[in-house]
């Protein structure tokens, strides 16, 4: 399709992920809302974009905040976008990607494990870490929430370091 | 706001009723953790009591919008928090009681976390899909909660002479307002019969074997009650949800409409 009066090219599906691929969650700015797992559907009716996102947590208090940069990403190439907050499945940890673990690690923050039998820890039974700085797994918990819901902290007792570990749910 | 001054009990929109009794819990227990921020025992007991408020207004807040959506009356989450009176909140008895000290909460938490857990459990599979999804959402967050302040009342209890007192002052005090939360209202059970509520009176055997389990390794002996406290869907309540909506409400009705 050609370019309309203002010079904007129609959106593309292609185009809008990797315009969200640039969007950083606030609180772990090294790990974009696609890695993150949040970002769950891209549609395109005519010019309008539709995006559906959904909380990490019911409470979390970035959510609004993710929300407004989502829609002032996609705006600032001057399409017309709507977002729509969705609960259903609810959001998962193993949604975060291969590559949002990498991150995450290497940002110093310890990341979910993956799979079914990493939710043990939501039945009493702590998860074995390794710690981000260096790799020792004899870490203890020290608290079950750290600055945001989504962490826990946890401390290494080879380097003595303290580190956040992104919790499963 | 004062559309049924007249009647305090329950309207005739059924699923209305049942969202704000499950947004009120919420609201209304995430409105007692809050009342930590800032002074709870430690650091980390401070940051994990605004989480839990956090998660459990974030559930109250999808529960009420939904509840205003079902009513009709173009009422909002917001509206439903702040421009009620205490007659008109549905919350279970139990969480509008004070905290009085970390051990008295983990106790209140803990009771309240664990028939939380098995009702959005249930919840789940409601055929409300609203509903459903919320309490799916909700039932990860809630196991947090529960294993958290299981912990805690086995530490306090099993801890220090001190901890024990704490921890049983909880338990005696708390145990007369257990009985409503198994407590299946009229309305209620016509929701269950459509498969849209939890029939909340299966949940009282698994709740109890959790319960007595926790008391056993804490040899605490288990509490009675003269009597159970209910009242919730009368528009009855404790003298505290008063002094709660009084701080919790204040800057709406001092300033009608303020946002930030």
């Amino acid at each position: 399709m050609p370019a309309n009066d203002a010079g904007v090219l129609p959106p593309t599906i292609d185009g809008i992920w990797s315009l969200l691929h640039e969007v950083n969650d606030p609180e772990v700015p090294v790990i974009s809302v696609v890695d993150l797992g949040i970002v769950r559907d891209v549609r395109i009716t005519g010019e309008i974009v539709t995006i559906d996102v959904t909380p990490t947590y019911s409470g979390c208090p970035a959510t609004k905040i993710i929300e407004a940069m989502i829609k002032a990403a996609v705006e600032s190439k001057g399409y017309t976008t709507n977002i729509n907050t969705v609960i259903t499945p609810p959001w998962t940890t193993d949604w975060i990607s291969d590559e949002g673990r990498v991150k995450l690690r290497e940002y110093g923050i310890a990341p979910p494990e993956n799979g079914a039998e990493a939710k043990a820890s939501l039945l009493g039974i702590d998860p074995v870490l390794s710690c981000p700085q260096c790799n020792s797994t004899d870490s203890e918990r020290i608290s079950e929430f750290g600055s945001t819901a989504c962490k826990a902290l946890y401390k290494c007792k080879s380097c003595l370091e303290p580190f956040e570990y992104f919790k499963c749910i | 706001m004062f559309t049924r001054a007249t009647e305090y009990g329950v309207t005739d929109n059924a699923l209305f009723e049942y969202a704000l009794g499950l947004g009120d819990t919420a609201l209304v227990l995430g409105q007692r953790m809050a009342e930590w921020l800032g002074k709870a025992p430690s650091m980390e007991l401070d940051i994990a009591a605004s989480n839990f408020s956090l998660d459990l207004v974030g559930q109250a807040q999808l529960f009420l919008e939904y509840a205003g959506e079902v009513e009709g009356e173009g009422r909002s989450d917001d509206d439903l928090s702040f421009l009620r009176d205490a007659m008109f909140f549905r919350n279970l008895l139990i969480v509008e009681q004070p905290n009085r000290d970390w051990g008295v909460t983990m106790v209140r938490h803990f009771l309240v976390s664990s028939f939380l857990v098995l009702q959005y459990e249930a919840l789940a599979s409601s055929k409300d899909e609203r509903l459903a999804g919320i309490a799916a959402k909700a039932l990860k967050e809630m196991q947090y909660h529960r294993r958290f302040s299981r912990e805690w009342v086995v530490r306090l209890a099993c801890g220090t002479d001190e901890g024990m007192k704490r921890i049983t002052r909880g338990f005696d005090t708390l145990w007369r307002f257990t009985g409503e939360m198994f407590e299946l209202a009229d309305f209620e059970a016509n929701l269950v019969n459509g498969g849209i509520a939890v029939d909340v009176r299966s949940l009282e055997a698994p709740w109890t074997t959790a319960v007595d389990d926790l008391l056993a390794e804490c040899g605490i002996e288990k509490p009675t009650a003269l009597q159970m406290i209910t009242g919730r869907y009368l528009g009855h309540h404790t003298e505290h949800l008063g002094h709660i909506l009084c701080d919790m409400q204040y800057m709406q009705r001092a300033y009608p409409g303020a946002k930030w």
